[in-house]
């Protein structure tokens, strides 16, 4: 068939309704390393301009770090640019090894194996292990990565309201019949910033004889004292069967994940995980920077201490501010502003400041429960958090929602 | 079959609300965002289980489950 104009016109027509609906997104193109402070180009066209960010996963500080960009240009240079290769082929460097046992070190598991990115790591993982006689019970509020990983995979699903203990239990003995049940949750929450009760978790599997899959990507690297996840905020290293990470948010934010855990577990996904057979080995230079930033994170403690410092210093401002946040102690947090017209209004003037954070609405998140999600990072100083504070204060002044609550900014603005 | 209503939308807001949500029998249930059609799928298989029927996958459509009246007519639908 020719791409012809009755072609065009369907996508014209999706496009246009994607842009109705108020969905259409847009890149803004930044001219400089990730970091803090960077140079944006938007709308395309623009002149550049200096802008504080608050809206990346480096967590860390990690992605232009000259540690880890020092590392990447001597892997480079030792071990070429790509493989060429999927892993089992000619796509495994001794460091490709080196870096799943250190992963496995790092999160107190058995084995780890590396995909191209964690979206892959879930894409494969659930269908390598799993078979039709087996079911996963999933929080509903996991990444889209873990739903499309389920979506590929025979087995039964179902899910339980986001964070609680009572249904799950219920779902627990609902399905006791079935060979395997895996309890499926991410270790923090990306949208809302809370974390999963992994303690109470392991309980119940404990006590219904079920597996424990975490997605730690928005954790793995700064929650827990030593920054090792999840897992550990929760004191339960060692328990969980499953975890998937990504290296793309904290540790060093260029790509890459993995699914490490127990080790027949990751065994069969070498043996059968799609995304790991058929997708090409991650590149030396990317492995080279990991490999570093773990070896940073090993050596101290200083920047995820710094990053939940600045999260604390940054909760509290907004706080006193007047702000609505979500509850949590993690360093994402979202600034709550429920209706979907004014959290766009307020993040476009925020630029406008020199502060780059974006609002989410639905479908992202819950209708009426629009937002500015912040992240912080330990990249950023304090005076970085003073100056989007203020300008946090300066446009919420304009729209009048500083020491409002929930109702009246809704009664103001409606959902 | 009268309370099948009833039956319904209990079932709908002990496994989908939250406290604080209100559900009636036109709330719309997946256009409104309560469920997703993911989580749609334990709700068709509660109503095959409790109901001894078979909704076939095209018949389950978000537009058929968007409320407790639609799944009604729907579930009607398979049981006469
Ligand atoms: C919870 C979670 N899992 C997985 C991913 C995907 O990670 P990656 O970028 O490595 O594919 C993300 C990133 O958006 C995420 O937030």
């Amino acid at each position: 068939m020719s791409y012809n104009d009755r072609v065009r016109g369907i996508y014209q027509q999706q496009l246009s309704d994607i842009r109705e609906a108020g969905l259409f997104k847009q890149e803004r193109f930044i001219h400089s390393p990730q970091a803090a402070d960077i140079e944006v180009e938007f709308p395309s066209g623009a002149k550049l301009k200096k802008v504080i960010n608050v809206c990346a996963n480096n967590y860390l500080g990690l992605s232009s770090h000259p540690e880890v960009v020092r590392a990447a240009h001597e892997g480079l240079d030792a071990r070429g640019y790509g493989m060429s290769s999927v892993r089992f082929i000619c796509g495994t460097q001794d460091i490709h090894r080196e870096l799943e046992q250190v992963v496995t070190e790092f999160l107190g598991t058995e084995d780890t194996i590396l995909f191209p990115s964690c979206m892959d790591a879930n894409a494969g993982v659930f269908e390598a292990i799993l078979t039709k006689e087996d079911v996963m019970i999933s929080d509903r509020l996991v990444h889209a990565s873990i739903v499309d990983g389920m979506r590929l995979c025979s087995a039964e699903h179902d899910t339980y309201k986001h964070g609680d203990m009572r249904h799950l239990e219920q779902k627990l003995q609902q399905w006791k019949e079935k060979r395997l049940r895996v309890i499926i949750n991410d270790g923090v929450y990306s949208m809302d910033g809370d974390a999963a009760k992994l303690d109470e978790v392991v309980k119940l599997a404990e006590a219904y004889d079920a597996l424990v899959f975490v997605d730690d990507s928005h954790a793995s690297g700064f929650i827990g004292k030593t920054g090792r996840g999840t897992h550990e905020k929760c004191g339960v290293i060692g328990k969980m069967d499953i975890i998937t990470t990504t290296f793309g948010k904290a540790l060093g934010g260029a790509s890459g994940g993995c699914v490490s855990g127990r080790k027949e577990i990751v065994e069969m996904c070498r043996q059968r995980a799609r995304p790991y057979l058929f997708s090409n080995a991650m590149a030396p230079v990317i492995i080279s920077g990991v490999l570093k930033a773990f070896e940073i994170l090993k050596g101290s403690t200083e920047l995820r201490d710094k990053l939940e410092e600045n999260a604390r210093y940054w909760r509290s401002g907004l706080t006193e501010a007047g702000f609505v946040l979500k509850k949590g102690d993690t360093p994402i947090v979202p600034v709550m502003l429920f209706n979907a017209k004014l959290a766009q209004n307020f993040s476009r003037d925020l630029y406008a400041e020199g502060i780059y954070a974006i609002g989410f609405f639905f479908p992202v998140v819950a209708k009426g429960q629009a937002r500015i999600r912040t992240q912080l990072s330990a990249g950023h100083d304090k005076h970085h958090l003073d100056q989007a504070l203020e300008a946090f204060i300066k446009v919420g002044k304009k729209y009048n929602i500083l020491g409002k609550t929930e109702e009246e900014i809704i009664a103001a603005y409606g959902l | 079959m009268d309370d099948l209503k009833d039956v319904i939308l209990e079932y709908v807001i002990a496994e989908y609300a939250d406290e604080d949500d209100k559900v009636t029998f036109d709330t719309p249930l997946i256009s409104g965002g309560l469920v997703d059609s993911f989580s749609m799928v334990s709700l068709k298989r509660f109503l095959e289980m409790k109901y001894k029927i078979t909704i076939p996958d095209a018949e389950a459509t978000p537009e058929a489950f968007d409320s407790v009246n639609k799944i009604v007519e729907l579930v009607r639908r398979f049981i006469s």
